[in-house]
This record gives structure tokens, C-alpha cells and sequence, in this order.
């Protein structure tokens, strides 16, 4: 569906030093640096795969996105979505793909978002019964109700953001490029948007590419991820097999019936938090097994969980290391 | 880009764009109203003719060219570059692009749509006009007045090109208001907007049969005033569809070589 080889995005950048003088001096002569967003990085992603894109901020993550729908075209290399050459920008390919920007809107800001539905659904050219097919579908999913009769500009973010994801999905898009979609929002309207991408990938078996710097986004909904830092990839591959790479312990949730001395826990594992009621400890995973009999056999443990790292940690380590690992 | 389908949704366009200027109608209405330099310029010259006239006008000849201005001006206004200029620097021309309908067909929707509303201002201004110096002061000629028509569409066509071609400049440039300023400069002096174009020296007139600014008001005021004949009027229009021509090839030009420098910024 997506094929990306050899892609590079470099911009010409101007520099202009500090203050009045550098003022002054660029304006008879400037600078420009070339800085490259992305450079030089190759995947493939199948057709209704679900596929995290991650990297911290300035990797190159959303001027991928935006090579890959067609707003920048690419300095060199080659990408190829569903057939067609994004930078060409025809029909056929609009047609077929939406990039949601969690920064950006295309709601009308000083109408309501009904009247921008309806601009959709003309310049995609959708059946009005299909159309009102979807506007249903989309209205109870995302439990728009009257929101879409209220000017955008009233709405708060995440009614907005529930109202630009009902904008994008009009055409029912089968490449659908998500920046950001859940920045800002609440814990609650993170969970109703994340349900709602789910569910449209296995309805529509819609492809997904997805960036958010909340991991829970990412743990939801993408069973793989690419990661990019400075342009490059760094990783390809299943999520799993990323955290047990880079984090290859186990951390192991311990609560108490009773306060129990961290001497007590040093043989188990590396003490990551210790409380009155409760310790986390951070196992190899070969350990795990050991620990988990060991300290169900000498400690007054009431509940015990075992869970991977959390994601973010994995995910800074990573970009610590820098490139030192090279993808699979 | 299907022809086929931006016709199809030009209406649509055209509706919405209808409702977001009638969202901002006391803005809009402010903003007509304050598009009142021919009016001024209107008691100027007629103070100045009240004594002898100024070449051919008169005191009447002046209020009537005057409103004639103002009328056409309306009809004929395009200010999208604003819009371009706000998109192209933000980033926010991407939501456009992502559709698949031409965003400068969109942005010629969205200045079309605001037309009834200008329309509705201009037209009891022009009945106002026609009882205060007469009907004598308009052409009765049926011909110069489908002349006319042609003219106010040429003239808004090859303001809206104006409007594109400095918007584009946006994407070369940190910003295109400036060389909106400079154009206006050059429109305010040699459009007939503050002065008749045939009070101007006879090389002056001569040169600016030559250039687009006559053909982006003084031509159509000429016309709806009765100065110019028909075989002035035909010859004229020639050079003003000619004028269109260029508009609609740098036009493209600019878009095409803009977009390919587009950074798309924000988001």
C-alpha cells in the first residue's frame, strides 16, 4: 500500500543571527542552511495495517506524513502510496487518502461543522444516500450529536477534534495519515478517539499511520512502529520486540498487606519505586519467573502484576542511544 | 484536478462561501462602506470643476464618474490574497490541498460569494446616483452596456489574477502584503481610481492603454458613463481579455513554481 525507498526532505532554512545587527546584516546578506528533515529512510506498510510513527520532536516524522499526502514534495527518492505518486496530487489519490493534523483544522472556524460535511461531501463528490449513511455512523460513534450545528469556533478541542476526524472520514478514506490526533485532549476523549481509529481500520480495513507522543496512543492501536530520530530510521519492527530490545527487564508491580523494608527487595531486582504499600521493581526478564516465587514465598504480597516497561522510558532510551542500533 | 468535479462542487463552494460571508456580514458591511475613497475624490473634483470644468467634466460630469467608480469598484473588488498570504505563511493551505478541488477555484468561490452582499450595497447607491445627476449621465446604449458587463467580469477576473499572482508570492517570500502595498500604489494613481484616466498627459493616456490598471476600473466607468464609443469600447476590451489572458498564464505560473517551494509550516 505505502512503499517509501531512499526518501529525503531537505529545506533551505535562513539564518539570522541575534539582535538589530543581525537585523541590518541580513538584510543585504543572508544565509540559508540546509537541513534535512528526513534523510534518506525506506519502508513499506501493507494494506489495513495499523503502524505507529515515532520519533521525538523535530525527527521528520510529520514531513513524512506530509510527503506521503502530497503537500511537499520530496528532494529525492521515491514514494509510492497505493499506486499513485503523492506529490501529483490527483483526484484519484485525494480520493483515497486523508491527513488529520492534530495542530491543524480544516473545519470552517465561523460555521458550524455540519456546513463543512457538506463542502466534503460535494468536492469528494459522495452520494447523498451514502453520505447520510456515514454522517450517522460517524455521529454515533463519535457521539457527535448536536456539536455538529454549533460554530467551531464554540466547540472546545476535543468536540473539535471529534468533528475534524467526522470532516476527514466523509469520503471514507483507505490511507488515513494521523498527526497528532489526540494532543491536548482529555484522558477520556484521548480513550474515545483511540476506539474510534481502531474501529474504523477494522470496518474500512483503512491503513494507518499514526504519530502521537502519548504512548498509550501508540500501545493501542499500532502493533508495529517505525522510529525516526534526525531524519533516520531507527526502528522497524513489532512493538513488542522493540521494548524487549531496548528494555529487556520486566517491571514487577508488588502492593503489600504490610510496610516492608527495601533491604528486604535488593536480592529481587533494581528497586525503581518504594513505598509504604507498594514497590515497583525492574526484573531481567529470565528473572522474572524466579522473583515472582521468591517473593510470593517470603513477603505479604496481596497483588503482584508484571508489565512491560512503559513506553515512554523505552522510547527515551532509544533516542539516547541515538543510532547506535540499526533496524532490523 | 477534474474539471468535471470542481463544477460539480463549485456550488456547494459557492454556498458555503455564501454563508461564512454573511457569518461576517457586519464586518463586511464596515468594510464596503469604508471603500469610500471615490467618494471622496468625488467632492474633491467637484469642488475643484465647481467654477470651469476639468478637461471634459463638469461638477455633474465628476459626481458621475465618481459613483461610477465606486459602483464598479464594488463589483469588481477581489482581496483573497489576504487569505493566500495568511495560508501560505501558516501552513494552513494544506487543508486545501488535501481536497481534491483546485484551492484557487476555492478561493475564487469564496470571492464570488461575497458579490450578493456588495451587490445589495452598490445597487441602491447607483439608484441613489441615477436620481441625483439623471439618467443622462449613463450610457443609453445597449451595446456599450453588454460592453460593460463583459468589462466588470474582465475587470474582476484580472483583479482576482492580481490577487493570486501577489498572494503567490507568499511562497518566495516572507510575505506577500507588501507587494500588495506597492501594486496599490501603481492602482490608486493609474486605474482612474483617484483620477480620470483622460485628465492624464497624452503619453501617459497612450501608455496606459498598454498596461492593466485602466482595464481594472477606469475602462468599465468609462463605458457606464457614456465616454467611449463602440468601436473605442470593442478595441479596448480586446486589449482587456488580453490582459485576462496573462493574468490566468502567471497565474499558473506562480502557482506552479510556488507550490513546489510550498514548507507547509505548522502541525
Amino acid at each position: 500500500m505505502i512503499r517509501v525507498r531512499a526518501l529525503r526532505k531537505h529545506y533551505q532554512v535562513h539564518e539570522r543571527p541575534p539582535g538589530v545587527a543581525g537585523a541590518l546584516r541580513s538584510l543585504f546578506h543572508r544565509t540559508y542552511k540546509a537541513v534535512a528533515a528526513v534523510d534518506g529512510i525506506d519502508f513499506d506498510i501493507a494494506a489495513s495495517e495499523r503502524v505507529g510513527f515515532l520519533g521525538p520532536n523535530g525527527a521528520g516524522k510529520t514531513t513524512t506524513l506530509k510527503v506521503l499526502s502530497g503537500l511537499l514534495h520530496p528532494t529525492s527518492g521515491e514514494v509510492s502510496v497505493d499506486g499513485h505518486e503523492p506529490r501529483r496530487r490527483d483526484d484519484a489519490f485525494l480520493q483515497k487518502i486523508m491527513l488529520v493534523l492534530g495542530q491543524k483544522q480544516q473545519l470552517l472556524w465561523d460555521l458550524p461543522p455540519s456546513d463543512t460535511f457538506e463542502l466534503n461531501r460535494a468536492v469528494y463528490g459522495v452520494p447523498r444516500d451514502e453520505y447520510a449513511a456515514t454522517l450517522r455512523e460517524l455521529t454515533e460513534l463519535l457521539e457527535l450529536g448536536d456539536l455538529v450545528r454549533k460554530p467551531a469556533r464554540t466547540l472546545s478541542l476535543g468536540e473539535r477534534m471529534k468533528c475534524e476526524l467526522a470532516a476527514a472520514l466523509i469520503h471514507r478514506p483507505k490511507v488515513l495519515f494521523l498527526d497528532e490526533p489526540t494532543i491536548g485532549l482529555d484522558v477520556s476523549m484521548q480513550a474515545t478517539v483511540r476506539g474510534f481509529v481502531e474501529r474504523y481500520n477494522q470496518r474500512y480495513g483503512a491503513t494507518i499511520l499514526l504519530t502521537s507522543h502519548y504512548m498509550e496512543d501508540v500501545q493501542r492501536l499500532c502493533p508495529r512502529v517505525i522510529v525516526i530520530d534526525k531524519g533516520k530510521l531507527v526502528y522497524d519492527g513489532a512493538l513488542e520486540a522493540l521494548v524487549a530490545r531496548i528494555r529487556p527487564d520486566k517491571r514487577v508491580v508488588l502492593r503489600f498487606t504490610r510496610p516492608v523494608d527495601r533491604a528486604d527487595l535488593a536480592d529481587l531486582g533494581t528497586v525503581v519505586r518504594h513505598g509504604a504499600g507498594d514497590t515497583v521493581l525492574d526484573v531481567h526478564k529470565d528473572a522474572v519467573n524466579r522473583v515472582v516465587t521468591q517473593a510470593l514465598a517470603r513477603l505479604p504480597v496481596a497483588d503482584l502484576t508484571v508489565e512491560n516497561p512503559p513506553l515512554e522510558e523505552v522510547m527515551s532510551e532509544l533516542f539516547a542511544r541515538g543510532h547506535a542500533e540499526p533496524s532490523p | 484536478m477534474s474539471v468535471a468535479r470542481s463544477i460539480r462542487a463549485f456550488p456547494t463552494l459557492l454556498r458555503v462561501g455564501a454563508y461564512e460571508a454573511l457569518a461576517y456580514r457586519g464586518e463586511m458591511l464596515v468594510w464596503i462602506l469604508a471603500t469610500t475613497m471615490p467618494l471622496v475624490m468625488l467632492a474633491l473634483w467637484s469642488a475643484v470643476a465647481r467654477d470651469a470644468p476639468v478637461g471634459r467634466y463638469t461638477e455633474a460630469g465628476f459626481v458621475a464618474y465618481f459613483l461610477a467608480t465606486f459602483v464598479v469598484r464594488q463589483l469588481t473588488g477581489a482581496w483573497v490574497f489576504y487569505t493566500m498570504n495568511f495560508e501560505v505563511r501558516t501552513g494552513a493551505l494544506s487543508m486545501r490541498l488535501l481536497r481534491p478541488v483546485h484551492p484557487l477555484l476555492a478561493y475564487t468561490a469564496e470571492s464570488l460569494a461575497s458579490m450578493p452582499l456588495r451587490v445589495a450595497v452598490s445597487v441602491p447607491i447607483a439608484a441613489v446616483s441615477l436620481a441625483i445627476v439623471g439618467t443622462g449621465a449613463v450610457t443609453h446604449d445597449p451595446w456599450i452596456w453588454l460592453a460593460w458587463a463583459v468589462s466588470v467580469a474582465g475587470a474582476w477576473l484580472l483583479s482576482l489574477f492580481v490577487n493570486f499572482i501577489v498572494g503567490c508570492t507568499a511562497f518566495f517570500a516572507e510575505s506577500s502584503v507588501k507587494f500588495m502595498d506597492a501594486w496599490l500604489v501603481f492602482y490608486f494613481v493609474l486605474s482612474g481610481y483617484l483620477v480620470p484616466i483622460d485628465l492624464f498627459p497624452p503619453a501617459v493616456r497612450a501608455a496606459l492603454e498598454w498596461l492593466p490598471f485602466r482595464y481594472l476600473l477606469g475602462f468599465p466607468v468609462e463605458l457606464m458613463t457614456g465616454a467611449l464609443s463602440r468601436g473605442d469600447a470593442a478595441a479596448l476590451l480586446a486589449r482587456q481579455w488580453a490582459w485576462v489572458v496573462v493574468g490566468l498564464g502567471g497565474t499558473s505560473l506562480m502557482w506552479r513554481r510556488g507550490l513546489r517551494r510550498f514548507a507547509a509550516y505548522g502541525g
